[in-house]
């Protein structure tokens, strides 16, 4: 089961909502489908976001994947830890390897993202 | 067949477990009407009549000439041993290091070149090898444009025009811009990329410029401005791309001192034939804020799952076969073994050994201009050479013919090769190593004395080479 | 037993020792120098290390030894035709008047490898069924951007400015999306058929004013020759675009398969796979590049020609205008291609179709022996000169993947297969035996396949820890991508302890 207090999309990203920001990263299913993490590669504060595009790139030692917007906002903050410690990502997804904070565009938006069930069952699937 | 180890009974084995009569069942789904017509190919010799026959076409080539021919492509001692070692099969037959535990041999050789290159170049991070150094270029400057995110690059006419034409063709794709900065024309600085220009072209705030790229020494042999090109290049923001010559590198300043981002450059004078065009070493390294740009293969120094020290290929997830359409470049196979043999040709030279082997150089190309001058020929550039230069010789096209009867391969004719530039018409681009002996200067000498008649002795500039890059003093004007 | 050598070695850095070496050039004039302007010089020498000649000769010997090799032995590397190396080419490459020629040597001087070079042409020409040949490219990537580079200036020719997209199956090779993007083109990646091969519905549907290309392998990555080959040639023709084949795969059709006879217009050969060129740990190579008629006017240049008095000549710069221009410094990479035409002379055309012939056979032969011990997602249908297999059902069963079965054929003696290409098959191993192996080594091969795979079921910490005798074992990759090391630094260098 995946963390209860969070939303996700089908490309594997979580989203953490506290009022107008939201935290995003990717799910522990998705770090385990890449492997070591070795690199994310995050765009700076002040980027504006588009749901659905790519914001950021995530490589593992033998893949590189594509990090979508979950939601569409304006990067306050990346995580600065990551480009030293990018093996949190593995370690602690939905925690101290979380990659944006954003300053949600559209909070309509929210509904559109699926709740942990909705996720469950779509990894399930395989 | 030469090396096919089937009998008629293996094959007939193999048909019998599969459970077909004959092989072109096995080619069955190839549609009737796609059929190959038959191969039409001389037909297949035994070893014995094809090594004649091999030995007959390189007969044909003429490799015995006192050759004076530079141009990016340099004649140098290659100590015996590095072919030795390159004919172990272990090294020329191995595949890419995909399986790093029975690989260490070419692992630990790349990491061993990635290091020995950094230290020649002053920057940190060399790429295992690219094709030659015109594409080695052609992927500095597209380097420039993805680090800047700008879309124009500015070029040195004193880049080798090939290395610019190869530029121009990788640039065809990407909806960029190459430009040429023109040379000085006249003067102590003549036949060096023009500052002024550089500036001026580096100005245009609707036009912001991705990279700088010169070369050290220059294509005409001459020694280039480098750090005030640098520091005009990071003024406007843009990016430093230092060409240059690797065995050059013992003695004249590195582009990691003159403030390079990056450096290209062909490192067949490290040890490795001319063959005829290739195949060479592309030499291409950057800082380490460039290290993710940087395309091709990269080794590094990890440990074990028992904490011994190895060598794998890094930073994978940059090359096509992971990104694909998003990789840098589509480069895979690259140019290993030469790497290997540049390296084991520093091996055994030694940091004093190419030391000697560019002042040996420059020793007999001092003495190539000194019986030139005595001959009436003098340099067309005033400015200091390492060891290549410009000679000026009226009807340069046909004494170059003449002489190549005499046995003499007197450089390259630069009407020919540079044909945009008048300037060059008269030219003859001449270069001159450690190998070059003295008794080839004196038919090369002697054979152009008798082509253009008696000439008064030229003067070479004094003065020159004593501190400063640019005395006011012009060169010697045969009559 | 280690399938290689044993001696790890300290780096030439650590083997170095100030007044080591030298005896190789003689001493320049203490004045040599003197000319050159002070600011212009080097301040501080080069730290390359001081060795003597024995101990860098031993250096290269040992490291040489922890390699293994074709020379080695089996080395059924899918998609990298590992064939055996011909020892006479390395010979031929290495003859003076090959070697020493300069690449802007006058043709008058340079007709023995004029001629060489205008055979090739002339030999790959036939081979392919195409109009004419280039030497150029340095290895296949470059041939593809070649290709690719030749297929835009052939719609700009015509005023054809929407072509943006390159259309390749999802099973190609990483470098065809990569090459699209070099040269312009979005790519467009289309999913295979149940059966492997190109979707012929998905390609229609994608074909359309905005394809400028469509990249094939044929035979596909998979092994498998595109039975329906003819209508997405139609398809692509029909829809004003031109279709280029990626020639990786060549030693399964030679003499059975012209793809310019059969309408593609623009292929790349690999000479270091099919024409036996040795790979030389990563390179070089040399990529090729066959054309139909259409693009003649567009190869790089310069091209090499027949001379008038019968000899041989290079193009003269401006010749031709339409060329796209080049692609390297000179004319090609002439010692890989000395080493490719030595190979051709010495098959014939009907030397060559054999070489097809026992390829496909053998790796056929080894299909059928592995067939029930691995999955084989394809393998209904006869493969060409290599086949797919799968440990999918093993890992179920037993947790054992693919990266283990690889790393415990290493203990058993051999190089492991391709593994996890094409990314379109889950825990794929490619396996390609080529034409060059006896058929007591595939039996062995297959003996051994079919042992790990009892292994995994009996004891599979055997082959999850596997390799267990190679002097180096299941690196840190990890860390070597978070934390590069990329140089030799003296500080650096020392926190990794040096063998001793």
């Amino acid at each position: 089961m995946v963390p209860t207090d969070l939303r996700y999309t089908k490309d594997h990203e979580w989203v953490r909502i506290d009022g107008s920001r939201a935290t995003i990263g990717i799910t522990q299913y998705a770090a385990e489908q890449l492997g070591d993490i070795v690199f994310v590669e995050l765009p700076d504060p002040g980027k504006a976001l588009a749901q659905g595009a790519v914001f950021g790139v995530v490589e593992s030692v033998k893949a590189v994947s594509d990090l979508f917007a979950p939601l569409s906002g304006a990067v306050v903050a990346a995580n600065p830890d990551l480009a030293g410690e990018p093996e949190l990502v593995n370690a602690a997804p939905y925690a101290a390897g979380w990659m944006l904070e954003v300053e949600l565009g559209d909070p309509t938006e929210l509904e559109g993202l699926l709740d942990p069930a909705a996720y469950d069952a779509l990894i399930a699937e395989g | 067949m030469p090396y096919g180890p089937h009998t008629p009974a293996d094959r007939a084995r193999m048909l019998a477990t599969i459970g077909i009569d004959s092989v072109d069942e096995l080619f069955s789904d190839i549609p009737e009407g796609l059929r190959a017509s038959p191969l039409d190919l001389p037909p297949p010799e035994p070893e014995l009549e094809l090594a004649a026959r091999l030995e007959d076409l390189a007969g044909r080539n003429r490799v015995d000439l006192a050759s004076f021919l530079g141009a990016g492509v340099y004649r140098h001692y290659s100590p015996a041993a590095i072919d030795q070692i390159l004919l172990r099969g272990e090294w020329y037959t191995a595949y890419t290091p995909y399986q790093p535990e029975i690989s260490q041999g070419t692992l630990q050789s790349i990491y061993e070149y990635e290091s020995l290159m950094a230290e020649l170049l002053g920057l940190d991070v060399v790429s295992a090898s690219h094709y030659d150094g015109a594409a080695a270029t052609a992927e500095a400057a597209l380097m420039t444009c993805r680090a800047t995110r700008r879309e124009r690059v500015l070029v040195s006419r004193a880049v080798h025009r090939h290395y610019r034409e190869t530029m121009a063709t990788y640039f065809q794709g990407g909806g960029l811009d190459l430009e040429e900065i023109p040379l000085v024309a006249g003067g102590p600085a003549a036949g060096t990329t023009d500052l002024v220009a550089l500036e001026r072209l580096l100005a245009d705030p609707s036009r912001p410029v991705a990279g700088v790229v010169a070369g050290q020494p220059n294509f005409l042999g001459l020694l280039e401005p480098m750090a005030e090109i640098g520091r005009l290049a990071h003024a406007a923001g843009a990016l430093f791309v230092a060409v240059v010559e690797p065995v050059s590198l013992a003695v004249l300043a590195p582009p990691g001192a003159y403030g390079a981002d990056i450096a290209a450059g062909e490192g067949q004078p490290l040890g490795i034939a001319p063959q005829y065009g290739g195949p060479y070493l592309g030499i291409l390294a950057s800082t380490d804020a460039l290290v993710r740009q940087i395309p091709g293969r990269l080794v590094g120094m990890t440990s074990d799952v028992d904490g011994k020290r190895a060598f794998v290929m890094t930073m994978r997830a940059r090359e096509q076969d992971i990104r694909r359409e998003k990789a840098a470049s589509n480069i895979c196979t690259n140019q290993a073994l030469l790497a290997l043999a540049a390296s084991v040709y520093l091996a055994l030279i030694g940091p004093h050994g190419l030391r000697d082997v560019a002042a040996l150089g420059a020793s007999r190309a001092a003495e190539l201009e000194r019986a030139l001058a005595e001959i009436g020929v003098g340099r067309l550039h005033p400015g200091p050479y390492l060891n290549e230069f410009v000679i000026r010789v009226p009807d340069a096209p046909t004494v170059h013919r003449r002489l190549l009867d005499r046995g003499v391969l007197a450089g390259l004719v630069l009407a020919e090769a540079e044909p945009d530039d008048p300037s060059l018409a008269d030219g003859l681009l001449v270069c001159a190593t450690e190998v070059t002996t003295t008794d080839e200067i004196a038919r090369f000498t002697a054979g152009l004395s008798d082509l253009l008649g008696d000439r008064p002795a030229v003067e070479i500039p004094s003065g020159r080479g004593a501190g400063r890059s640019a005395p006011g003093v012009a060169s010697g004007t045969p009559r | 037993m280690s399938v290689t050598g044993s001696r790890l070695q300290p780096t030439i850095f650590e083997k170095s020792s100030p007044g080591r070496g030298g005896g190789k050039i003689p001493h320049p004039p203490n004045d040599a120098l003197d000319r050159i302007p002070a600011d212009a010089r080097r301040s501080v020498p080069p730290a390359l290390p001081e060795m003597n000649e024995p101990e860098v000769v031993r250096h290269y010997v040992n490291l040489s030894q922890l390699n293994y090799a074709v020379d080695t032995g089996f080395y059924p590397l899918g998609s990298c035709t590992m064939k055996w190396n011909p020892k006479l080419n390395e010979w031929a490459a290495r003859l003076p008047g090959f070697a020493g020629l300069h690449p802007l040597a006058p043709d008058a001087i340079a007709q023995g490898t004029l001629q060489l070079l205008f055979e090739l042409e002339a030999a790959l020409a036939e081979i392919s069924g195409m109009e004419a040949v280039t030497l150029q490219p340095a290895a296949g990537a470059q041939g593809e951007l070649t290709g690719i580079l030749m297929i835009r200036a052939y719609h700009r020719a015509h005023g054809d400015l929407e072509r943006t997209e390159v259309l390749v199956p999802d099973s190609s090779h990483g470098t065809n999306p990569a090459t699209a993007t070099m040269a312009g083109f979005t790519t467009v990646t289309v999913p295979s058929a149940a059966d492997g091969g190109v979707d012929l519905d998905a390609f229609r549907a994608a074909l359309g004013p905005r394809t400028a290309a469509v990249m094939i392998t044929n035979p596909s990555t998979l092994g498998l020759f595109e039975a329906r080959i003819g209508e997405l040639l139609d398809a692509v023709h029909g829809a004003g675009a031109l279709a280029y084949m990626d020639g990786a795969n060549l030693n399964a059709i030679l003499g059975r398969f012209k793809p310019g006879e059969a309408g593609f217009d623009v292929m790349h050969f690999n000479v270091h796979k099919t024409f036996s060129t040795p790979h030389g740990g990563g390179g070089p190579g040399a990529g090729p590049v066959g054309v139909g008629s259409k693009l003649v006017p567009f190869l790089p240049g310069p091209r090499v020609l027949r001379a008038e008095d019968g000899g041989y000549r290079l193009e003269r710069p401006a010749e031709r205008p339409t060329s796209i221009g080049r692609l390297r410094a000179f004319v090609g990479n002439t010692g890989v291609l000395v080493r490719a035409y030595a190979y051709i002379r010495a098959h014939g055309g009907s030397g060559l179709r054999e070489v097809s012939d026992d390829a496909v056979l053998a790796a056929n032969y080894l299909k059928v022996r592995l067939a029930g011990t691995f999955d084989e997602p394809y393998g209904d249908r006869a493969c060409k000169h290599e086949f797919v297999a799968s440990a999918a059902s093993l890992k179920k069963a037993t947790g054992v993947r693919t990266l283990d079965i690889a790393k415990r054929l290493i203990d058993y003696g051999y190089h492991p297969p391709t593994i996890y290409f094409p990314l379109t098959v889950e825990e794929g191993m490619l396996i390609e035996p080529t034409e060059t192996e006896p058929i007591e080594t595939l039996d062995a091969f297959a003996d051994a396949l079919i042992a790990i795979a009892g292994e995994a079921r009996s004891h599979p910490e055997l082959v999850l820890e596997a390799p267990h005798a190679t002097p180096v074992r299941r690196l840190d990759e990890a860390t070597a991508a978070r934390q590069p090391n990329l140089r030799w630094r003296p500080m650096a260098g020392a926190e990794t302890p040096c063998p001793d």
